[in-house]
């Protein structure tokens, strides 16, 4: 019986992880794809291969791209073990005795969790959207702009009521287009974008033109503004229910130049960009720094995304936000790199075989600095007013963050441990972020010196059974994870 | 409130791809390859649970398996991410209030 | 040593520096200043960084050495006025701790245990059978044949607790300088002085060491080794499930620490180990051992099989090898008084432990027994 399960794991089936392990695996490496979903695809290619949107102008070629990296998958020979949830990465305490320390990943599956034996570990778990912290946003009928897409993708669902469109940046624009390719309703979009960002963008805008997202991107944004009705300068909001009721959605308060309005509302989508999916490479151990520029953490990592643990390295949104091409193309750099490391390719012939990945990834993030200026959302919506719910789990407002920071709690993980915050089942995912900004406005310092909460595997929760069932032996784990 | 794109409404109606559930015990149908959240929201359900810490209604936010406000009772087994586990025929989801209570 | 009455601006020179700013830091300092000295705390991370604000919270008299137990029944008695000591409840509830016994062998160890304690003149430990144990505990499992009880055991929040003694020490005087770690220690003319990382120079008569897991660093600054172990206990937390049940729960034959919060989540733990790299602040979990102890919950509480785990985490402590304290004043130098090694059991001596140090500093001795945790018997 081999000592490893596998050489790779590849952790999420997004475009990043899919060409990963699609190319490790074709030079010959043992590679196993785990992925929460049922399908692969990740966010943006989200069940591509089963969706009922059949009609292709709906969704956009872009979306369709992501059927191309199926078949190099497929015949690579790497093993895809969908419906597979990642709660751990760690090394075990003894070295292996031929001197190669393994990983080992625990995950879960149908009910069962294994610890699973490997050499090297790519994450590409993607990103999520960033928090977008308002009253009332706890309501049901207020969701994410990217989960209503994932809604359309997985199951050709679009709101049926009155449906208003809240926030900024290209993710926004983007389903407001596929929703009026698939007839939907939307009637109004709430545009948060603040007019000084433009001033601070201009200046980045040449190499913006030279983006290829910019032809696509202005055509979209002008079908949307031509055919709905979009409200620019929207300077605050708050979802509201029934009166005296928590019950779910009634209308949507905005300010726009200092004034209120309101407008009913069965559905708010609320979108201000996307951050990195980083409590699995947090909870690993990979350091990470805070990014200036798109206002969010990220992993740290060199030029083919190894991070600062041996053996473990990144790839996609989940290292910071650059988009799906760039997702691939640094999937295909991390493979590569671990392929050297196994003692697979030579440095040479690593540093070869990159260069067209590397000329497509720069190609790929050309223009991206304009577009994370524009899109910084205000600082209103990032650091919300007192009675603004931060933590949905626990129920924690910004006022009792603040309240916590005079009581002498200097970061997160001191506000987690007084308040609770960040300590739910989503262990931060959205908080951690809005925490951070609170404590360090109020502070009056940077979110760099504040810090992030330190998190801990499971990144996921897992059952007491499946802890105490934790299989054991090789066989015990083929018995679950191999059939 | 959600509803489906008119021809895959009609395929539905058609064909084998319906699944029939229950939700709180009244027949419900969804389509194969929906999560549990989906076929909820498709159902007109939009809340599916009351949070254990102050009791309010809360339904699916981020349909990708992070934001845990999608947690429902399935075949019996409570906190499950609706959002993250398909619909399958015969399947009982139950909506959740407040704390869960150990299976005594 | 007295407090002086002389003015220093107290930012220079205090009467007593403590290093570390956990429960037992804060501790020392609180007494102190209740007692009109100058203190400062110099921590090198944050206040409760450490085991202090991560351990498992429990307040047990319950199975302790016997050498501990006359501290642990005087810090008892304190636990049940925290309010009038710091203010805050410290979230302390008092619903008992109690060890199940698996069979009548294990039986059998806690009469004997009773019997122990009670030809010491100590009564708060007693045997209780089936029945009685399934009025306390429903939910316990059919094969548990008994238990050993301590009624007036209970339960505290841990990062709340240190912050609220170290909150009443600032209002009493005390100062906190956190984000430095004490480098090095030495002692000319009457005066400690304690240098730390960075750069930063202390004055005082009077240094505690009460440094946690890095305790036996500052021992080695004044040529005092120790055997102290770094351990990283671990633990883990449920989601919130309606309450069902009031005692903090151990077994006899085997590692748990199992009870719920008000809130509804349930903390299992109970000492299994994972990896502590102290020189990092990291630790590392061994789920092959947190497997262990989820096993064991399985066993004792059917009803949680179905519970989910939303977190799990390990603190950094320090385990002496005898598993008792050091408590008192050094060996090599004079004005230097240690509080370390509490060997994962430390969160309830916390109380008590400072008014001793605070008693030898003022005062010269206490009236507690302390001679079994001198740091002298690791000499060889
Ligand atoms: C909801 C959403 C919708 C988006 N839609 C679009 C779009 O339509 N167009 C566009 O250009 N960009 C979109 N984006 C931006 C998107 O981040 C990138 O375009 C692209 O998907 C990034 O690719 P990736 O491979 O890095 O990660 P992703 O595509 O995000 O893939 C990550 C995968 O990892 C899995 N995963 C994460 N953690 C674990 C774990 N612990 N265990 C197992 N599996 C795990 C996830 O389930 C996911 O399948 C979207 C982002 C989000 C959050
Ligand atoms: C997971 C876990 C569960 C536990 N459960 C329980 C329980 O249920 N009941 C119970 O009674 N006990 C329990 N304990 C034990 C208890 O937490 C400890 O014994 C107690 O908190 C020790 O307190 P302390 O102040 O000595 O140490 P710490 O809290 O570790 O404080 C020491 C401090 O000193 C600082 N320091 C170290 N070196 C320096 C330096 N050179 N300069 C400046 N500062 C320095 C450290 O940063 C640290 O903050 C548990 C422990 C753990 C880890
Ligand atoms: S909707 Fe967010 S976890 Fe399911």
């Amino acid at each position: 019986m081999s000592k490893f399960d596998f050489e790779i794991a590849v952790v999420g089936a997004g475009p990043a992880g899919l060409a990963a392990a699609a190319l490790a695996a074709s030079k010959g490496a043992s590679v196993v794809l785990l992925d929460e979903q049922a399908e692969p695809g990740g966010q943006i290619y989200r069940a591509v291969t089963e969706t009922p949107v059949r009609d292709r102008k709906v969704l956009g070629p872009d979306y369709w791209h992501g059927a191309e990296l199926m078949g190099p998958l497929r015949d690579s020979g790497a093993a895809h073990w969908p419906g597979t949830t990642v709660w751990s990465v760690a090394r075990p305490r003894e070295d292996a005795a031929d001197g190669h320390r393994p990983l080992q990943i625990g995950l879960s599956r149908n009910g069962a969790a294994a610890m699973l034996t490997v050499r090297h570990v790519i994450l590409a778990t993607g990103a999520l959207e960033r928090p977008f912290p308002i009253p009332g946003w706890t309501l049901p009928g207020v969701l994410g702009a990217g989960a209503a897409q994932v809604l359309l993708k997985t199951s050709g669902l679009v709101p049926s009521g009155a449906t208003v469109m809240a926030g900024s940046g290209p993710l926004l624009w983007l389903l407001a287009w596929q929703y009026l390719q698939a007839g939907a309703r939307i009637d109004a979009i709430l545009d948060t974008t603040p007019k000084q960002n433009w001033r601070a963008a201009l200046p980045l805008l040449p190499g913006f033109l030279r983006s290829p997202y910019l032809g696509k991107g202005m055509k979209l944004m002008l079908d949307v503004r031509r055919k709905l009705t979009v409200i620019g300068n929207v300077t605050a909001l708050r979802a509201e229910g029934a009166i005296g009721g928590d019950s779910a959605l009634k209308s949507v308060v905005y300010t726009r130049n200092g004034a209120e309005h309101r407008l009913p509302a069965d559905t708010l989508l609320l979108h201000q960009g996307v951050i990195p999916n980083l409590n699995l490479a947090n909870a690993t151990g990979c350091a990470q720094r805070w990014d200036e520029q798109q206002r969010c953490w990220r992993p740290t990592t060199d030029a083919w995304g190894a991070t600062s643990v041996e053996g473990v390295s990144l790839a996609g949104d989940g290292a910071g936000i650059g988009g799906a091409r760039a997702a691939e193309e640094a999937g295909r750099l991390a493979a590569l790199d671990a392929l050297h490391r196994l003692g697979r390719i030579g440095r040479e012939q690593r540093d070869q075989a990159a260069v067209p990945f590397r000329a497509a990834l720069d190609r790929a993030l050309t223009g991206r600095a304009f577009l994370d200026t524009l899109y910084t959302p205000a600082e209103a919506f990032r650091v919300p007013a007192d009675d603004t719910i931060v933590c949905r789990c626990e129920e924690i407002t910004a006022g009792a963050v603040r309240e916590a920071v005079r009581m002498g709690c200097s970061g997160p993980n001191q506000a987690k441990s007084f308040l609770r915050c960040g300590m739910g089942p989503c262990q931060g995912r959205l908080c951690g972020p809005t925490v951070t900004e609170v404590i360090a406005v109020e502070r009056g310092v940077s979110p760099a010196e504040v810090g992030y909460y330190r998190l801990r595997p499971p990144v996921k929760p897992i059952t007491l059974a499946e802890l105490a069932a934790l299989p054991k032996t090789d066989a015990d784990i083929d018995a679950v994870f191999k059939h | 409130m959600f509803r489906r794109l008119p021809e895959i409404e009609t395929a539905l109606n058609a064909a084998a791809e319906a699944v029939a559930f229950t939700i709180d015990g009244r027949p419900a149908k969804a389509r194969a390859g929906d999560s549990v959240a989906a076929a909820l929201l498709a159902n007109g359900v939009t809340a599916c649970r009351n949070t254990p810490v102050s009791g309010a209604a809360r339904g699916p936010y981020c349909m990708m398996g992070i934001c845990f406000d999608c947690l429902v009772t399935i075949d019996g087994t409570g906190n499950r991410q609706g959002c993250q586990v398909r619909v399958s025929p015969g399947m009982a989801v139950e909506t959740q209030n407040g704390k869960r209570e150990v299976e005594r | 040593m007295t407090a002086t009455a002389s003015f220093k601006p107290a930012s220079l020179c205090p009467d007593v520096i403590v290093i570390g700013g956990g429960l037992h830091g804060c501790s020392a300092a609180l007494h102190l200043s209740m007692r009109g000295v100058r203190v400062l705390v110099l921590e090198k991370d944050h206040v409760a960084r450490h085991a202090s604000g991560v351990n498992a919270g429990g307040v047990r008299q319950l199975g302790r050495h016997v050498a501990e137990v006359p501290l642990s029944v005087a810090s008892m008695a304190l636990w049940h006025r925290i309010q009038d000591l710091v203010d805050d409840d410290c979230g302390f509830e008092s619903h008992g701790q109690i060890k199940v016994a698996e069979s009548e062998a294990e039986l059998a160890t806690s009469h004997a245990r009773v019997a122990e304690l009670n030809a010491l003149g100590f009564t708060h430990e007693e045997v209780v059978g089936r029945d009685e144990l399934r009025s306390l505990v429903p939910a316990i499992a059919d094969h548990c044949v008994g238990a050993l009880v301590s009624r007036g055991d209970g339960a505290a929040i841990p990062f709340r607790t240190t912050f609220a003694f170290r909150r009443k020490a600032i209002a009493l005087g005390t100062r906190f300088q956190e984000g430095g770690a004490v480098t090095r220690l030495s002692r000319q003319g009457g005066l400690w002085t304690v240098e730390t990382a960075d750069g930063a120079r202390f004055e005082a008569p009077v240094v505690v060491n009460a440094a946690g897991a890095w305790a036996d660093r500052i021992a080695a600054q004044v040529g005092e080794p120790v055997p102290l172990e770094v351990i990283a206990p671990m633990l883990m937390i449920t989601a919130r499930v309606a309450p069902f049940i009031k005692p903090v729960v151990g077994a006899t034959g085997r590692t748990l620490s199992f009870k719920q919060f008000p809130n509804g989540t349930v903390l299992i733990g109970g000492g299994l180990l994972g990896r502590a790299v102290r020189d990092e602040n990291r630790t590392e979990l061994d789920f092959s051992q947190v497997s262990v102890n989820a096993r064991t919950v399985w066993d004792l509480f059917p009803c949680m099989r179905g519970a989910t785990i939303v977190r799990s985490w390990a603190g950094i402590e320090a385990r002496m090898p005898d598993q008792i304290p050091v408590i008192g004043p050094s060996g090599t130098e004079p004005d230097l008084y240690h509080s370390f090694g509490f060997s994962a059991h430390g969160f309830q001596l916390g109380p008590i432990v400072g008014r001793i140090t605070a008693d030898l500093i003022t005062g010269g001795s206490t009236d507690l027994p302390i001679a079994p945790f001198h740091v002298g018997r690791f000499a060889a």
